[in-house]
């Protein structure tokens, strides 16, 4: 179903709701083969309910339509100087296929990249909502302003709830100007440990490092890491910040410094996970960590299944691919500690099999029910795409 | 006045025996039932509003909390958490049947790791004070709200608390990783942890700003961030509102984003000089003040493009900061503007609403008219970079009638507020003061959806009733 209109797409959910039958919800189905498959046999796509609403430059605000295409919006604020703050990345190199993402799917999955670490995710961005419920009702939460406290933040309840607690049908971002220019530091680093020292050194610097990630040398292998730092500010700023990270970094190794082009180009791929160089037969995986645990785990899951690894938020975020086995995804498990794991991309029938997420505490999982009960009374809007 | 509903006769009946199973549950100094030692707990930051509670219990740990929760869900008593009690719009005001659970006595930092960024403390700790502990290896605590001496964590993660420094850093949902939250029913929950973003439902974010209607928070880990290696301020004055909201746009749209852009009108700027001596021009009709932060030549090309905007907008005056001690002297009139205010008129109210910025000059000059119909005098001085307003309504505490009108003029703001594309509350919070106006931003259903949620996590209504949502239909006909 491909409605046009909010009515339509209400239309749609109300007679689904009525029939007690499930929708798979997307946008441009980018993300189809993340988290678990929808058992449905009708999908709702949002990617018909497109164009931006609203555009104010000076109020750092834009609200679209949930299927309008990331790089329409992309395009209209860098028309003015100005970007989406999270960085989101382009879901095409990892999971193949033409389309890009919409609004809707990226803020439904709460995908960030690589400035998450200095700026915020998706999530702390989605200023507004409006989405209907599984009985195919409208309801907004938030607004159109930067500062809002006003009743519950269903924002951030329905950002990251992979459409399951309501269809989301247009969105309210607050965006920021991009900066003048950009560049970065690289350094050869023995290993993943030094690395991540290295770019808590950098993160505990007061020079406004706004990426900060390791691409492992010779993927597969432990040893030798390159670690990359990033700022973005005005020219005078850049350039004044990279001398004095280069004095905070000098105790770990020799420091090379990437002007704005290929800094700019390194970063997209970090963004987009390229560096991970996943086969299309691997499965992907994404850990969130406290960044002094990410050694332990890297190490862990290279004597495991030789992971190939790609550390970005400073070390707090791992991506790992391998072997699509429930081998791989125990040892995933166990990595993830006291973080959190997510079975990024895998075969369909891995994804059924297993918990692409942690399973949650008992009592939360049971507020977790009630919750959905609440958006989602038949429980049709992605059943089991999270959670079994 | 906004109406509290009917305390339950059962319990304030059984007030001596719950007094004595809260006494065996907790330390005997934990539980305190005299009236003279209630009084300090019947108010919050909104003084107008007053109201005895049924007990206060002070626990000092997370299995207290859940201790009195177990019981009080099992009895059936409404319960009120309460931080440092400086909400502004009651949110910690006391019901007649409620057992006023502070946390004030958990008040330990529990870690500190610089390598990964983050602190763990308990709810009761200072705002102020998790800076504090990490300062003098260059750390702090972004979210500065000017009651920051006072506040505390757990009140901030419920109010989901800004300051004057949110435009670069955010408010507190964009500063938490994790919280440890024990439900109504006793349950201690751990609520994401020392790492980014929650994989599933955004708890995290729900829980923040809540305004303690879905359990309480015992324990929270924030966001550790770097400080700069520097930061100054700059003022400027021009003579009309007008004009100094266009310099704001221009600001905005150059592409510097300044840690703080506060706004004062004319009544304010008057107050706060009176007061602090602060070298304020009096002749103005609205004033800025920007601070910019990095080293001390990246502060002095960002100000000089700043002066250079403002100097586009024929200003009456600027003044650049040219000491770390200029710049406090610049900030400690508008710190201290409630303070203010509050020497002027022994009364206030303050107001939150949210606007577009472009909005301002319109909404400004119909908050001075309904200013003169109610014949009671407002002074604005808001978070111009994020459109968060906050007139000061001046009143007579003593003079009914014009605390009345104070509620009216007040309502009528806050409605012109939404009407322009804003919010009730950018950071107080609804409270009690707000309750009755959600309607005007929500529809019935949205509404009853919001209350549907609390009811996922509260299915009793016992956790801060009467506060948020206005009453229900049910609960209006029983008053
Ligand atoms: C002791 C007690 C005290 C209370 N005090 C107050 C009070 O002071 N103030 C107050 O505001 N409320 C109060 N309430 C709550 C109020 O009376 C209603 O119960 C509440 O508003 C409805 O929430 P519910 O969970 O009961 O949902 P129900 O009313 O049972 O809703 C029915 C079902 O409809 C669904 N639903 C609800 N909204 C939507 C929607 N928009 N879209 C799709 N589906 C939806 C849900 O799945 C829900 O299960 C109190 C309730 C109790 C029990
Ligand atoms: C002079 C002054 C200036 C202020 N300036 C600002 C400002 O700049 N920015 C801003 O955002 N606010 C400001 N405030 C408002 C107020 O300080 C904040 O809302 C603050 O976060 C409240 O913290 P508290 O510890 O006093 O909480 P309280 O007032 O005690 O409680 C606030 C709310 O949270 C609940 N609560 C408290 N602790 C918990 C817990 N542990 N678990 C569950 N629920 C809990 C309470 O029930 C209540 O609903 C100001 C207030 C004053 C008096």
């Amino acid at each position: 179903m491909l409605p046009a209109t909010e009515e339509e797409a209400a239309a749609a959910i109300r007679a689904a709701h009525a029939a007690r039958e499930p929708l798979a919800i997307e946008g441009n189905g980018t993300k189809r083969a993340m988290l678990r498959p929808v058992q449905a046999a009708r999908t709702l796509s949002t990617r018909a309910l497109s164009g931006i609403t609203l555009y104010r430059p000076t109020e750092l605000v834009i609200s679209a339509r949930a299927g309008t295409p990331l790089p329409e919006i992309e395009a209209a604020l860098a028309a003015h100087n100005q970007q989406l703050i999270a960085e989101p990345p382009d879901p095409r190199p990892l999971f193949g296929g033409e389309r890009p993402a919409t609004l809707g799917g990226v803020v439904g999955a709460n995908l960030s990249g690589p400035r998450r670490i200095a700026w915020g995710a998706m999530r702390d961005h989605v200023l507004g909502i409006r989405a209907l419920t599984g009985t195919g009702e409208v309801f907004r939460s938030g607004g159109r302003v930067l500062k809002n406290v006003t009743g519950l933040d269903l924002c951030k309840l329905l950002t990251g709830a992979h459409g399951t607690l309501g269809v989301l049908t247009e969105i309210t971002l607050k965006v920021l100007p991009r900066a003048e220019t950009s560049g970065s530091l690289a350094l050869r680093l023995p290993d993943i440990a030094a690395g991540v020292r290295a770019l808590s050194a950098a993160l505990g610097s007061p020079f406004g490092v706004s990426g900060a990630a390791l691409l492992p040398a010779g993927f597969g292998a432990l040893t030798g890491c390159v670690a990359l730092v990033r700022v973005e500010d005005f020219a005078a700023s850049v350039r004044y910040r990279l001398d004095r990270l280069t004095e905070t970094l000098g105790g770990f190794g020799e420091v090379a410094r990437l002007e704005e082009a290929a800094s700019v180009a390194l970063w997209r791929a970090v963004r987009d996970a390229e560096p991970l160089a996943a086969a299309p037969e691997e499965a992907v995986w994404r850990l969130s960590l406290p960044p002094s645990a990410a050694p332990a785990a890297c190490a862990a899951l290279g004597r495991a299944f030789g992971a190939k690894l790609l550390l970005d938020w400073g070390g707090g975020l791992v991506w790992v691919a391998g072997p699509a086995s429930e081998a791989a995804h125990a040892a995933v498990m166990a990595a993830a500690g006291a973080g959190t794991f997510t079975l990024f991309r895998a075969p369909e029938a891995l994804r059924a099999a297993l918990p692409v997420l942690p399973e949650e505490a008992p009592a939360l999982a049971a507020i977790g029910a009630r919750v959905k009960a609440v958006l989602d009374p038949a429980g049709i809007l992605n059943p089991g795409r999270m959670r079994r | 006045m906004i109406a509290l509903p009917p305390p339950k006769a059962e319990i304030l009946a059984r007030r001596p025996a719950i007094l004595a199973d809260l006494a065996r549950l907790l330390p005997a100094d934990a539980v305190i039932g005299e009236p003279i030692r209630l009084r300090p707990y019947e108010t919050d930051g909104l003084s107008a509003y007053r109201q005895m509670p049924l007990a206060v219990v002070l626990p000092r740990t997370t299995e207290e909390v859940a201790a009195v929760l177990r019981y009080c869900h099992a009895n059936g008593i409404r319960v009120v958490p309460r931080g440092a009690g400086t909400s502004l719009s009651g949110g910690a005001l006391p019901l007649a049947d409620a057992v006023v659970i502070g946390l004030m006595r958990m008040n330990r930092i529990l870690e500190v790791n610089l390598a990964d960024r983050y602190a763990v403390v308990e709810a009761g700790v200072t705002n102020i004070g998790i800076t504090k502990a990490v300062e003098a290896e260059g750390f702090f605590y972004a979210p500065d709200p000017s009651s920051q001496l006072a506040c505390m964590i757990g009140g901030n993660v419920m109010m989901n608390s800004g300051g004057a420094h949110c435009l670069k850093y955010g408010v507190t949902a964009n500063n938490l990783l994790g919280l440890t939250f024990v439900t109504i029913e006793g349950e201690v929950l751990r609520i994401g942890g020392t790492h980014l973003d929650a994989a599933g439902y955004d708890w995290l974010g729900l829980i923040t700003g809540s305004e303690g209607q879905l359990g309480i928070v015992t324990e929270v880990t924030v966001r550790l961030l770097r400080a700069p290696e520097g930061a100054r301020a700059m003022l400027a004055a021009f003579d009309s509102v007008e004009v100094a909201g266009r310099a704001v746009d221009a600001i905005i749209g150059s592409g510097i984003i300044p840690v703080a852009l506060e706004f004062m009108d004319k009544p304010c700027i008057h107050a706060c000089e009176a007061f602090a001596h602060a070298g304020y021009p009096l002749d103005a009709e609205a004033m800025l003040i920007i601070e910019v932060e990095g080293s001390l030549a990246e502060q002095d090309m960002q100000l000089g493009m700043i002066r250079d905007i403002c100097a586009r907008f024929a200003p009456i005056s600027m003044k650049v900061a040219e000491t770390a001690e200029e710049s406090l002297a610049i900030w400690k009139g508008r710190k201290g503007a409630f303070g203010a205010v509050g020497r002027i008129s022994p009364d206030y109210l303050c107001m939150d609403g949210t606007i577009p910025t472009g909005e301002l000059p319109g909404v400004l000059k119909r908050i001075g008219e309904m200013s003169a119909r109610y014949g009671l005098p407002v002074a604005n001085v808001f978070h111009a970079g994020d459109g968060n307003l906050h007139p000061l309504i001046m009143f007579d505490a003593n003079d009914p009638e014009s605390f009345r009108k104070a509620e009216a003029f007040g309502a009528e703001i806050l409605t012109l507020c939404v009407e322009v594309g804003g919010c009730l509350t950018g950071e107080h919070g609804v409270g009690v003061e707000k309750r009755d106006l959600m309607g005007v931003q929500f529809t019935a259903r949205e509404l009853e959806l919001q209350r549907a949620i609390k009811s996922a996590f509260d299915p009793g209504w016992l956790l801060n009733t009467a506060k948020v949502f206005p009453l229900a239909d049910e609960a209006r006909r029983a008053a």
